[in-house]
């Protein structure tokens, strides 16, 4: 007897989670198509602050590769081309900050000059490491048309660590990491600079041209 | 039937008398976590309410369909359905609001505010009383969580709804205030300790109402995890 109430109950239950798992079916595929959308806007929003839209006329977005940096971690580098020649590349690049980690999204043009640098997500804390954003101190924008030979690899750092870039106010933490974080960005694209170049002109242009034109680019 | 009169007893219930955070106590970990700004603590709030509303609903639609023995996890199941579906839906369309409570959302599984209601009332009374209670209560709720955060915002940032256009649209930029000028606002009651704080101090405030108004303090407060 109590072994057929316990099946009731179970197909009770069972009754209820497939009743309740098609609604989520339901709702999934009326909102799926819609999140993927955001997603691709959030990364283009993202892409459009570090690659001035005048010198591409390419997706962003689509046109990428995947490269290791010197961790072994993989990096998605966004190419930005303007009539098939590469004019700037971005990517991000993480460091670890005051709390969790700091991830910082940069463009890159193909002499290694940063073309703009946005954190993307943080969680320092408010008031004292959240100046990192540009919508609260325009510290950020600071790092724009730098490249690592200006200034000498041994500014790279904050003032306080004998750098040229300012820290703030009770969070030197903060800074510290994104000065690091961009400089380690910088070096992965110089370490891979060839190769970046190189990939995208055997991806999607004959290779002789492609080489020539991005030498010109390189220039 | 329910009468008019007792629609606005479960009103008041929700809102007031029995507020789910100020007088049950319950559902303080997002009430603490979410308010360091009021527009996270009326998006968290309105989040909360349209689960609770849906999933107190959606018992009482099925309370005489399943057994005591298994009510539990059919709660949790429709609760969790409920906590799911919102979570599409504003990842889907209210994006921005998402990208500031989205890691939260999920977490309305396990506010006790929900189930306690349910468990409560919605499994024992009719669709109607039960879909006003889940209403009124979330109503409470994002009222409590409103003005926790509020008064953190206003003493810590010095702005009132910052930020409440990307919640409820371009058309309520009007909202977004600045009552201090920058920067010199208490940091501490954006961090955690202002959490407890002022959670603590509206508590206290609630209850000097209701004395003062003659009425015999409850304290029913039935303690779950937080």
């Amino acid at each position: 007897m109590s072994s057929q109430r316990t099946l009731i109950h179970g197909m009770i239950l069972g009754a209820f989670c497939l009743g309740f798992g098609m609604l989520l079916v339901m709702t999934n595929s009326f909102t799926k198509d819609d999140i993927a959308l955001r997603a691709v806007e959030d990364r283009q929003n993202s892409l459009r602050q570090v690659i001035p839209d005048s010198i591409h006329d390419n997706n962003l977005a689509t046109d990428t590769l995947t490269m290791k940096n010197d961790q072994g971690k993989e990096v998605i580098v966004y190419l930005a081309t303007r009539e098939g020649k590469v004019t700037g590349v971005a990517f991000e690049t993480s460091r670890s900050g005051y709390s969790g980690e700091i991830k910082v999204m940069m463009g890159v043009d193909p002499q290694g000059k940063i073309l703009g640098a946005r954190v993307l997500s943080h969680k320092e804390t408010p008031g004292l490491g959240d100046k990192i954003e540009v919508k609260k101190s325009d510290w950020m924008l600071r790092f724009t048309g730098l490249s690592l030979g200006n200034p000498p690899p041994d500014k790279w750092k904050v003032k306080k660590d004998g750098g040229q870039f300012d820290q703030f106010a009770g969070a030197t933490i903060t800074p510290r990491a994104v000065v690091r974080a961009i400089r380690e960005g910088l070096e992965f694209f110089d370490a891979n600079k060839a190769n970046i170049l190189e990939f995208k002109s055997t991806q999607t242009m004959g290779a002789s041209t492609g080489k020539a034109q991005i030498k010109e680019a390189v220039k | 039937m329910t009468t008019i009169a007792e629609y606005r007893a479960i009103a008041r219930e929700g809102l007031w008398d029995n507020n789910g955070v100020l007088t049950m106590m319950l559902g303080l970990c997002p009430a603490m976590a979410m308010t360091n700004s009021a527009t996270n603590g009326l998006g968290m709030g309105l989040a909360t309410a349209a689960v609770m509303t849906a999933s107190t609903m959606l018992v009482s639609v099925f309370r005489n369909r399943f057994s005591q023995e298994v009510r539990i996890p059919v709660f949790v199941l429709i609760i969790a359905t409920m906590v799911t579906v919102v979570d599409m839906c504003m990842n889907a369309w209210m994006h921005e609001l998402y990208k500031v409570l989205g890691l939260f959302i999920p977490l309305i599984v396990v506010n006790c505010l929900p189930f306690a209601r349910i468990e409560m009332f919605a499994s024992k009374n009719p669709v109607l009383p039960s879909l006003a209670d889940g209403f009124f209560m979330g109503a409470g709720f994002t009222l409590a969580l409103t003005t926790i955060g509020a008064v953190r915002e206003i003493t810590g940032s010095g702005t009132l709804f910052a930020d409440a256009s990307l919640l409820l649209g371009p058309a309520f930029k009007f909202m977004e205030m600045r009552l201090l000028p920058a920067g010199t606002g208490i940091l501490m009651m954006i961090l955690p300790p202002g959490a407890f704080l002022v959670t603590g101090l509206l508590v206290v405030c609630k209850r000097m109402i209701d004395e003062r108004s003659g009425k015999a303090v409850q304290i029913n407060a039935a303690h779950c995890a937080p």
